[in-house]
């Protein structure tokens, strides 16, 4: 759930790892690819004398099957609300020791209230980012084939009629089952976090009746496709839609990138660092996440990657255009339309599985 | 080891005590040569079947590793308890979801075999039959590819044949199509990514089963009346039949259990097991069931065809 500029994101590794020296106080940070400012992690290591091992993931499946192995060997990782949620339930986590972190109290306590639904008390995370999920789409193909209609509605890639019109130049929408789920769940009325098998038969029905206008289904490339103009709406999460918008600017071949949240509702998700069971440097674990609530931090990071933060104290720091930005930072009225999402049963998840299969191949 | 065993009984043939003598030390040699891949196979490819076996026997749990052990004993309880679940090789039949992936996978690994064999085949040929010096310099370029992240050349393959591509683009410059064609996230595509990135493979034992033919055979066939044709299938095909049958398995095996080409190439509906094995492993977090499919792909894909190959071994060796 996150922008993957992988090349950025690998330059920074490197540059972060070059300068090994045995003794050195270290920490192992394990994050989603382009998520962070590197001014962060060098004031960090500047600061503290401590050297960041980053390292870079571009789903939570794979960090998940990384930490269930055991021994990953990281400090510091960032699992999304529902992951951490069951991964919480399997033990892989310890506690946050509050009182190593000085500037806990930044946190925005609202959205701390709403994230305590995946782990009680929040005694496993502490917030880094949030978003939504949302349609990012092409503003000039769209308009030339539905005219004046409002794009901010699910009409567009959940009603056949009208995705049948878009359909030529291009639906995508993320592989990622649980979360288009709920949203078709949400679209239809129901129970975004139902697990009712007759609930599921009625979204993937109403995929399935919209499937043959579908392009492709991905996680990553519709960032690129937006901005080239190979694909012209997508299901995808604002960050990176916001990615593609710049990139459709930088490349200035009059692509037009636009990002709406539906009016129908959408998830919003979190993401969260934690410190693994097995960690191996715990203290210095502390010591990064706390410098990671620092004010100065969270808002460059904000700036950085186009995601809002949790974090009150940042808010006066972060760039207005970022700020201001609906899509980044939603209105109080907009925001009451978001649902979170749970983590599923293990049964469920196979049905789920599933449904998603035969919705994408027919069988 | 045919061939082996063929010119001791060439070279021994003086006396009988040499012979016996000769013999006794080469299966003295063949034992140290033997032991160094058999131990390689039991480590990087028994003792991990064994443990994929293992875990496909297991049930899911939410633990770490997330799957239950199979064995537990309390000593002063004394008991040991022995837990085997066939759960999971019982839902592979429940659901043809899972036999349509196989066969899926099966045609296309098998389409692709073949139209690597009749890609590789001149290419093999014409290197084979090229004077020695330039041998060397077409082999290299064969192998060159590889020097490059395969990684690398799937994408470069996503930039030909994408809708505003360079095929497209070309096409359209050229006035042979008015509407790009999608290539993109097809079979067609998966086709030309797995022929691409297999060349190599087939074209090398092909092209040591042809260099080693005897070209005055070809001629002989041609004074005797028959035209290229018929002995290109009497003659060329049947001598590199060994080179052909290498490497078609070189090529299908890993097709058939490819993830990445698919992935990238192949369209949301391309249904192979390599996508289904990614799903249990990661969306079900199903180890036990990703590992019964896993073993299922073996037993019904690779054990056929090693048996094929044992058969085959055999016939040569008489």
């Amino acid at each position: 759930m996150n922008p993957k500029k992988l090349g950025l994101a690998a330059a920074l590794a490197v540059a972060v790892s070059t300068s090994a020296i045995a003794e050195e106080k270290v920490v192992n940070f394990y994050n989603w690819s382009d998520y962070i400012s590197p001014e962060i992690l060098e004031n960090f290591t500047k600061d503290t004398g401590i050297k960041v091992n980053y390292d870079v993931y571009d789903s939570n499946e794979v960090l998940e099957a990384k930490l269930m192995s055991g021994g990953s060997g990281y400090d510091v990782v960032v699992p999304t609300g529902s992951f951490l949620e069951r991964q919480v339930q399997a033990g892989i986590y310890s506690e946050i020791d509050r009182s190593q972190l000085s500037n806990y109290g930044n946190l925005d306590t609202v959205m701390v209230e709403k994230i305590s639904r995946h782990d009680e008390g929040n005694k496993h995370n502490v917030p880094y980012a949030w978003g939504t999920i949302g349609l990012g789409y092409n503003v000039d193909m769209v308009k030339q084939r539905l005219g004046d209609m409002p794009v901010n509605t699910l009409d567009l890639i959940f009603k056949p009629e009208i995705a049948a019109k878009l359909k030529d130049c291009g639906i995508t929408v993320l592989d990622s089952p649980a979360e288009v789920i709920s949203i078709a769940l949400n679209y239809l009325g129901l129970d975004p976090n139902s697990e009712k098998k007759a609930d599921l038969k009625k979204a993937t029905a109403l995929m399935k009746s919209v499937r043959e206008s579908y392009g492709k289904f991905n996680s990553s490339q519709y960032i690129s496709d937006l901005a080239n103009g190979e694909t012209c709406v997508a299901l995808g999460y604002n960050g990176d839609v916001l990615q593609a918008q710049s990139r459709a600017e930088e490349a200035g071949q009059g692509v037009n990138i636009g990002y709406a949240i539906p009016k129908e509702g959408t998830l919003v998700w979190f993401d969260l660092l934690a410190i693994p069971a097995d960690a191996p440097h715990k203290a210095e674990a502390h010591q990064l996440i706390d410098y990671i609530l620092k004010a100065e931090s969270a808002a460059s990071i904000s700036n950085f990657v186009y995601y809002a933060v949790a974090n009150k104290a940042a808010e006066p720091m972060v760039l207005d255009e970022v700020l201001n930005n609906p899509g980044i930072y939603p209105s109080d009225e907009v925001k009451a339309n978001l649902f979170t999402q749970n983590a599923h049963t293990a049964k469920f998840d196979r049905q789920l599985t599933r449904a998603w299969t035969s919705v994408k191949t027919g069988r | 080891m045919s061939i082996q065993t063929g010119s001791a009984w060439v070279d021994g043939s003086g006396s009988r005590l040499a012979k016996y003598n000769f013999l006794r030390s080469i299966n003295w040699g063949r034992f140290a040569v033997l032991a160094v891949p058999s131990v390689w196979l039991a480590i990087f490819f028994f003792i991990p079947f064994l443990v994929v076996f293992k875990i496909s026997l297991s049930e899911t749990a939410i633990a770490v590793p997330p799957y239950t052990s199979l064995l537990e004993w309390d000593l002063e309880e004394a008991y040991v308890n022995l837990k085997i679940n066939l759960g999971n090789y019982l839902f592979l039949f429940e659901d043809t979801f899972y036999l349509d992936a196989y066969l899926s996978s099966v045609k296309i690994a098998s389409i692709s075999t073949f139209l690597t064999l009749i890609v590789a085949f001149p290419i093999a040929y014409l290197i084979a039959r090229s004077s020695p010096s330039r041998r060397a310099l077409l082999l290299s370029l064969v192998i060159l590819p590889f020097w490059t992240s395969f990684l690398l050349r799937v994408y470069a393959w996503m930039g030909f044949l994408k809708k505003n591509g360079l095929v497209n683009e070309t096409l359209l410059g050229l006035g042979i199509i008015d509407q790009p064609l999608t290539m993109l996230q097809t079979d067609f595509a998966v086709y030309i990514g797995i022929v691409y990135t297999y060349l190599p493979f087939m074209v090398l034992p092909l092209y040591s089963a042809l260099e080693k033919m005897d070209m005055t055979l070809l001629e002989a066939a041609e004074d005797l009346g028959a035209k290229p044709a018929i002995s290109f299938f009497l003659i060329t095909v049947p001598m590199a039949l060994p080179g052909i049958i290498a490497g078609c398995l070189l090529v299908f095996i890993p097709a058939v259990g490819e993830f990445v080409i698919p992935a990238l190439l192949g369209g949301s509906d391309t249904l192979m097991i390599g996508r289904v094995l990614w799903d249990e492993f990661f969306l079900n977090r199903d180890w036990p069931m990703a590992s019964a499919v896993a073993i299922v792909m073996l037993i019904v894909l690779v054990l056929p065809i090693m048996l094929i190959r044992n058969s085959q071994g055999k016939e040569e060796a008489v």
